[in-house]
């Protein structure tokens, strides 16, 4: 609090309070003898003029404005202090030394704000709480956006890379050179041929008029195979590439994308291993199940995918909040339509678990109407199907708002949007 | 669990709401309070026109609501002192300024009270710290009020006082200034006892002096 100087006096004068208790005399205070009559300080900033009490300005000696510095701009002639500086953003310089708060003006560019900060001799650690926050948001915005256009800048690679930076390099940005790029559109081209084979397999081929249609996956097991395995290959070897360029390999195994990875060619790898065992043929057709977490694999390939990921998780809580609300919904419907429907006794709402699938298929507004409900209950059928629209309209808005968000911030370079690696 | 941690993030919101309705209560029964003027005020201070307006300037720039209330008494006093815990001395010091024991200083009282503490005559000096050491105002100075201001003293200095204080050196500083106040040996000491004893003191007298020239 800079105005605490002015309540000097008054600390002086409480001091009578302990003078009978004290044993020695009371020392002498410290005689100002320069003490001026307070006057007037001119400042003219780019032609706007402020004024204020010379006292304000001694209040912070180790600033321009607060000590002898200040007496270099003095003009002789109109009496005045003249700075050829922004005058808007002299303004929170002026009140910093009235209210001993510093303020950080949100309209302002950050950079040339720290310019006058450094020009007047204040350092800006010392900003308010108001504004603390803010003021580091947009450095660090700032920041980064000039480390950004660094790395632009750079064509050539930093000398004396070894080999393992220069993958890992070229894995995270594939711009940096030719056979990063190729390598990105052929790892992209794989994943798409992977995951059309995987849809075409299930496809049933026309045959002969005689057989019934298989589909093209038995009849050309062995082009399909050939197919798969070129895929996983490919997949087996970027993924062990990267696993060797990463810089902190413990740290990328634990990311996302090479979990995807993982988890996209071991069914291929499981299938080898387990050969026409009947007992876990029904497993292993589960497994091939996972052969679509390829697709997953083109979040590398596409920043929106990204974009679309973070969004979701950032959605967490409101995504999870929806969630517990249709299903604390369900269940009350579920076993109220149980409940009604139980005197009917060609109902085919037989059990509250059975009663549940009537009323998912209500509230998400699916309404395939397999089971019926006999009773009269239409109230209650009303008021399900009702209900469940005002919550999911909600989240639905919500989760839009924060892609847009998110995105607009990812676009315009705010946001480092990486795949989750190291 | 995306349910659990969706409903608790749901209650947290909430409660911040309350909180500011509450803070925003409080702004609306805050009171603006604006002095005499300045003519009727030199008229009753022995100060001049313009220290009136360099103390009122101070003052308004601390408590822009024309009152003190006793945290930002207490707050306003701790900058001068860091090095100890001065809260119980300010609050003996703000019940001594408060004359009217409203619970908030206004700008007369503050200056009523400086104009006798730098300007006022020796007998009215001590008159009023008499008044700051009398806690409960009855007139009489006993031992526990004075052990309760000495107390306060030493905790306003802090550990690093010069030469170092001991525990209890409170108690025999009180015993030794009843011994020097109370002429009558009956435990309390008077008004009239603490104005006669001080001013038969040589170090009390010369320090009252130096109370002139602070402003």
């Amino acid at each position: 609090m800079a105005g605490v100087a002015a309540w000097l006096p008054f600390a002086r004068a409480a001091a009578i309070g302990w003078m009978p208790v004290a044993n020695l005399p009371m020392p002498v205070a410290p005689n100002q003898k320069n003490k001026r009559q307070d006057e007037l300080i001119i400042l003219n900033v780019s032609g706007r003029r402020f004024q204020t009490w010379r006292n304000t300005l001694d209040r912070y000696p180790d600033t321009l404005l607060g000590s002898s510095e200040k007496e270099f701009f003095y003009n002789e002639e109109t009496h005045e202090y003249f700075f050829d500086r922004d005058s808007e953003m002299f303004r929170s310089v002026l009140n910093f030394y009235r209210t001993g708060k510093l303020h950080y003006p949100r309209s302002e560019c950050i950079s040339a704000y720290d310019e006058e900060l450094a020009f007047f001799g204040i350092i800006p650690e010392i900003i308010g709480d108001c504004c603390y926050e803010e003021y580091k948001d947009r450095k660090r915005e700032n920041a980064e956006r000039l480390q950004d256009d660094l790395e632009d800048n750079k064509d050539k690679k930093p000398p004396n890379m070894t080999c393992r930076e220069t993958m890992w390099r070229a894995f995270e940005n594939p711009h940096t050179s030719t056979m990063a790029l190729v390598f990105y559109y052929v790892t992209g081209f794989f994943i798409a041929i992977s995951v059309i084979t995987n849809v075409v397999e299930t496809v049933p081929c026309g045959t002969s008029t005689h057989q019934k249609e298989v589909p093209c996956g038995e009849r050309y097991t062995v082009a399909f195979f050939c197919m798969d395995t070129a895929c996983v290959m490919i997949f087996t070897v970027e993924y062990l590439m990267r696993l060797f360029a990463a810089p902190s390999r413990y740290r990328f195994m634990r990311s996302v994308m090479s979990i995807i990875d993982v988890v996209a060619i071991l069914p291929y790898y499981i299938g080898l291993v387990m050969t026409d065992n009947e007992d876990v043929s029904g497993a292993f057709v589960t497994l091939r199940v996972f052969r679509v977490f390829r697709i997953f694999k083109f979040s590398r390939h596409s920043q929106g995918l990204r974009i679309l990921g973070y969004t979701l998780k950032s959605c967490a809580s409101e995504l999870g909040f929806l969630l517990f609300s249709l299903t604390m919904a369900i269940i009350i419907f579920a076993t109220v339509m149980f409940y009604a429907e139980k005197g009917s006794s060609s109902s085919k709402f037989t059990s509250i678990p059975a009663s549940f699938w009537y009323t998912i298929v209500t509230m998400t507004t699916l309404g395939k109407g397999m089971t019926n409900p006999k009773n009269k209950s239409t109230n209650d059928h009303s008021l399900c199907s009702l209900s469940s629209n005002t919550p999911t309209c909600i989240d639905m808005n919500l989760i839009n708002i924060n892609i847009q968000r998110i995105y607009v911030t990812a676009v315009s370079g705010g946001l480092q949007i990486v795949p989750a690696s190291c | 669990m995306g349910l659990v941690v969706g409903t608790f993030s749901m209650q947290t919101k909430q409660v911040n709401y309350r909180k500011d309705k509450v803070d925003d209560d409080l702004e609306m029964s805050m009171v603006c309070h604006r002095p005499e003027g300045l003519g009727q005020l030199e008229a009753l201070t022995n100060f001049n026109k313009r220290e009136l307006q360099v103390l009122y300037r101070g003052f308004k720039n601390e408590c822009p609501s024309g009152v003190v209330n006793e945290d930002t008494f207490k707050q306003i006093y701790s900058q001068f002192f860091p090095h100890g815990d001065a809260s119980p001395y300010a609050h003996y010091l703000f019940n001594a300024f408060d004359t009217e024991h409203s619970g908030s200083i206004k700008f007369e009282d503050f200056v009523t009270a400086l104009s006798i503490l730098l300007r006022g005559s020796v007998r009215e000096k001590l008159q009023w710290t008499f008044n700051l050491y009398d806690i409960n105002h009855d007139g009489y100075i006993n031992k526990e009020e004075m052990t309760d201001i000495v107390r306060a003293i030493y905790d306003m200095m802090g550990k690093y006082t010069y030469p170092a204080l001991k525990n209890d050196s409170h108690k025999q500083h009180v015993e030794a200034f009843f011994r020097k106040m109370d002429k009558n040996r009956d435990g309390v000491v008077t008004l009239d006892e603490f104005i006669l004893s001080c001013q038969e003191d040589e170090n009390i007298m010369r320090s009252l002096q130096l109370f002139e020239n602070v402003i």
